[in-house]
């Protein structure tokens, strides 16, 4: 075979292996929307026009697009810190009572700085950092179980999780509670005293941090000797022991990452979006990024897209789902319809290359 | 040697033209071999000589490009490891494949079909049928855990029986055992032998295949390039049986001395060992040293050892009288519970693995893939796993790449580490290229003390040449103290100074390594010093 055939060859097989990989994202796509679509004739709703829905409300009208960008915010900070629990081999389940808890003390804590005159800067970054501290520390009693006795940190997370979610609302009914209200809620934000818009839009700063902090976490993993401890600590934790690496010390760091991330994202939600916190409410955003972070493989940038593909979903399902009298949780069933046919794509893929192995 | 007149009947497996191709590799060429009730076949080859594939194919695991399968002369296709347990032909794995908390007949039960409820009388009717064939006494209610490895691989020949006694297929079965537990083992083969079971025996060792087997077949790059049969075996003596067996196995008009002394583990050809002086305080000392071992461990009672500069120790013991916990102990990556440790002068009992590693301690592991290797990471990471985060391979915490490439080409180019670039995730090497990258990644100029516990475990012939040439020249070191822990005295005769014996952790003697050093360290192993 001459060089230049091989050359040929080279880049047919790269143009194929590109090929398969759109095919392997797009096919469970079109498979779970049909199968979607299947479900809504059976609910006797017009597919079609829920899906058209969805792109109208979700991606196309102004609005939604900026709804859709707008929600990314928590969703992307939340994933960045699962990208770094879940590359170390930590199932941090929990980030709901995290994210919840730091939110919440963050809407106590920014009227008080705000009636103390601190500057917006200010108050802005000691927020983040309260919150992320917040995160934080909830995980700390999972990360002392895993670390020192060596307890299942799935089980644990989601214990501390409903603990958490509990307790925020404690504390939003009696420390925080804004007595000016009737429902139980904290003190509202006035609007100039929330995140900056970015231009004429609706869409909040919150996003370019959150994009910022999937880069940052995603170079982290790459390129820097702590990124390469966590992996190693994830992958083969024995040879982490074996290589003198604090285990430990990984442990806990990954689970500070992890849940300070998702404290953060409990701030920029309520900086950026609500401004006040009501009693009993829980978006549950981690339960629902926590699949898109498997479909990304735990990479960053991968993270970024389905993301906003859920976003879309998620902004124009609620618009549809209230002209269609579907349910709004329907998106959610798409969201399982996809897990289902990206792990049988996976899964058929796998094996067809063993089969090419042999 | 006592042959063992095969009984004249057909065969009762009989492979034709068996072909079987991965890609690159031709793995099974045209393999054709009979196989006799009532006789012990052994097969010999290198690694990578295609015996497992066969043994792939014959059990089910695989299935042939093309070629026959032949059972008391009727084609049958073996699509299934089921469908070869139904055919009556049971295959022992190199390592335990039972599930340790669940009892001896637990174990048994686990093939039944699941709507089935647990049938434990005739569970335990065949169970003894077998304990008598095998003439062993086994509890079927004490969990597989707590029998020795013997016992546990006697219940594997239980369970590979279980179906029908028309074949059994061993894969090296003796690497793991002690010496006692190869005797006993050579007595089930035996029996099991004169009751008409057709033996499949797969070894790398040449002594065991001649002490053992009514019939050799040696492969080589996928062919059967030789075969010895009975009558052949019976004329030759043991000499003449090792030299054709090289010459086929190494297409070698006669084999080299080197391979030879390898294969058939003959201390006699052992090279010079000069002893080195023991002026000086020693390099290494080690002083009543003791850890806490967790249930099923043997930990450290008590240990002393000293080994002065540029000498190798051997460490010689059974499996599991706590060489793991020495050798843990000496890397930093288990702690001290009493005692101390001294290397060059200075009190090393409390500094931790990273410490130890620049202080010039090396641990090449015998877990390569347990411990010794992230396995979906590049040979590149593999190779800098225990510098991460040092320069000059990170800068400010940042992967220098180019860098840790360098690094990686040129230790895979002094190491002859045969793999497709730095970048390919080390588990897809073979075992030998996983060991030079471990071999590669604790070679170090000024290292001071290098530990190796079972550093030739599962190599082939070259790759082990190597690794005991390595040793032999100081681990790339000048003069650091070595220890090796092995469980084959051939290789501790081979290449040590001096031979510490272990049992049940305690160092029970230290001997020189004399051509009298075998009966003493036999001695000590087996405890007769002990009082």
């Amino acid at each position: 075979m001459s060089a230049v055939d091989q050359k040929e060859e080279q880049a047919n097989s790269q143009v194929w292996a590109a090929v398969r990989t759109i095919l392997r994202v797009m096919f469970p796509i079109a498979l779970a929307l049909l199968a979607g679509a299947l479900l809504l004739m059976v609910l006797g709703k017009d597919p079609l026009a829920y899906y058209g829905y969805v792109v109208k409300r979700g991606l196309l009208s102004p609005t939604g697009l900026q709804a859709s960008i707008t929600r990314m915010a928590p969703l992307l900070l939340i994933a960045a810190g699962l990208i770094v629990a879940f590359r170390t081999g930590l199932w941090n389940l929990g980030v709901d009572g995290q994210f919840l808890l730091a939110a919440v003390c963050v809407a106590a804590l920014a009227p008080v700085l705000i009636n103390a005159q601190v500057p917006a800067p200010v108050m802005i970054l000691l927020c983040f950092l309260v919150s992320a501290a917040i995160g934080a520390a909830w995980s700390v009693v999972p990360a002392f179980l895993k670390a020192k006795h060596g307890i299942n940190e799935i089980i644990s997370t989601l214990m501390m999780s409903f603990l958490g979610v509990s307790f925020a609302n404690v504390l939003i009914k009696i420390p925080f509670n804004d007595p000016t209200t009737t429902v139980p809620q904290t003190a509202t934000l006035s609007v100039a005293d929330r995140l900056g818009r970015l231009g004429d839009t609706t869409i909040h700063w919150g996003i370019i941090l959150a994009v910022g902090v999937v880069v940052a976490v995603h170079l982290m993993m790459k390129r820097t000797s702590l990124g390469l401890k966590l992996q190693i600590a994830g992958s083969n934790p024995r040879a982490a022991v074996h290589a003198g690496l604090n285990m430990k010390g990984l442990t806990y760091c990954a689970f500070a990452i992890s849940a300070g991330l998702a404290g953060l994202a409990g701030a920029v939600d309520l900086l950026g979006v609500h401004g006040t916190i009501r009693a009993d409410w829980n978006p549950a955003y981690g339960i629902l990024v926590i699949p898109l972070v498997f479909l990304a493989r735990f990479n960053g940038f991968a993270v970024i897209a389905f993301v906003f593909f859920f976003a879309v979903l998620m902004i124009g399902g609620e618009s549809a789902a209230r002209r269609l009298g579907v349910p709004s949780f329907f998106v959610l069933v798409l969201v399982a319809l996809l897990m289902l046919f990206f792990a049988v794509t996976e899964f058929l893929d796998h094996q067809r290359r063993k089969k090419g192995e042999e | 040697m006592e042959v063992e007149s095969a009984p004249k009947s057909d065969s009762v497996i009989s492979l034709s033209g068996i072909t079987k191709r991965f890609p690159g590799v031709l793995a099974n060429d045209q393999i054709s071999l009979d196989f006799q009730p009532g006789e012990i076949h052994a097969l010999l080859g290198e690694n990578g000589a295609g015996k497992s594939t066969l043994i792939g194919i014959l059990s089910g695991m695989q299935q042939p490009d093309s070629g026959s399968i032949r059972i008391k002369g009727t084609q049958v296709r073996i699509n299934s490891p089921k469908s070869a347990l139904t055919l009556g032909i049971g295959t022992v794995y190199q390592h335990v494949l039972l599930i340790p908390s669940l009892t001896v007949l637990e174990n048994l039960m686990l093939g039944a079909p699941w709507w089935r409820a647990c049938d434990n009388a005739g569970t335990k009717k065949r169970f003894e049928e077998l304990c008598a064939l095998l003439a062993t006494e086994l509890d079927p209610d004490v969990p597989v855990g707590r029998l020795s490895l013997g016992q546990q691989q006697q219940v594997e020949i239980i369970r590979a029986l279980w179906h029908g006694q028309l074949a059994l297929i061993l894969d090296e079965p003796t690497s793991m055992l002690t010496p006692q537990g190869v005797r006993e083992l050579g007595g089930v083969i035996r029996r099991l032998r004169d009751h008409g079971v057709a033996i499949i025996f797969i070894t790398h060792k040449l002594k065991e295949a001649y002490e053992l087997s009514d019939r050799v077949s040696v492969l080589r790059l996928g062919k059967v390039v030789g075969q010895l049969t009975p009558e052949q075996l019976g004329q030759m003596s043991e000499h003449e049986v090792t030299d054709a067996v090289i010459g086929m196995m190494f297409g070698l008009e006669s084999a080299e001395p080197d391979l030879e002394e390898t294969l058939v583990g003959d201390s006699s050809l052992s090279h010079d060992i000069v002893q080195k002086c023991h002026d000086g305080s020693p390099l290494l000392q080690l002083q009543s040293g003791s850890t806490n071992g967790k249930i099923g461990e043997c930990p450290l009672i008590g240990a002393d050892l000293s080994i002065w500069p540029g000498e190798v120790m051997g460490i010689a013991g059974v499996d599991g009288n706590g060489q793991k916990h020495l050798a843990e102990v000496l890397a930093g990556q288990r702690p001290l519970a009493g005692g101390s440790l001294v290397l060059d002068g200075q009190e090393i009992g409390k500094t931790d693995l990273i410490e130890r590693r620049k202080l010039g301690v090396r641990y090449i592991t015998d877990e390569r893939l347990g411990e010794g290797t992230a396995n979906n990471h590049s040979v590149a990471t593999n190779l800098v796993l225990k510098e991460i985060g040092q320069s000059p391979f990170w800068k400010w915490g940042l992967t220098q790449n180019a860098v840790i490439r360098r690094f990686a080409d040129e230790k895979i180019m002094e190491h002859d580490i045969r793999t497709p670039s730095a970048q390919t995730p080390i588990g897809r090497l073979s075992g030998g290229n996983i060991q030079k990258v471990l071999l590669a990644r604790e070679e170090a100029p000024d290292a001071k003390l290098v530990i190796f516990n079972k550093p030739t475990y599962g190599l082939d012939l070259q790759n082990t040449i190597r690794a005991r040439e390595w040793i032999r020249q100081g681990a790339g070191a000048h003069s650091a103290a070595l220890v090796v822990i092995s469980n084959e005295l051939e290789e501790l005769r081979e290449v040590s100074h001096r031979i510490a014996v272990m049992s049940q952790g305690r160092i029970v003697g230290v001997v020189e390594n004399n051509p009298t050093a075998d009966t003493e360290i036999g001695r000590l192993m087996t405890g007769m010093d002990a009082a």
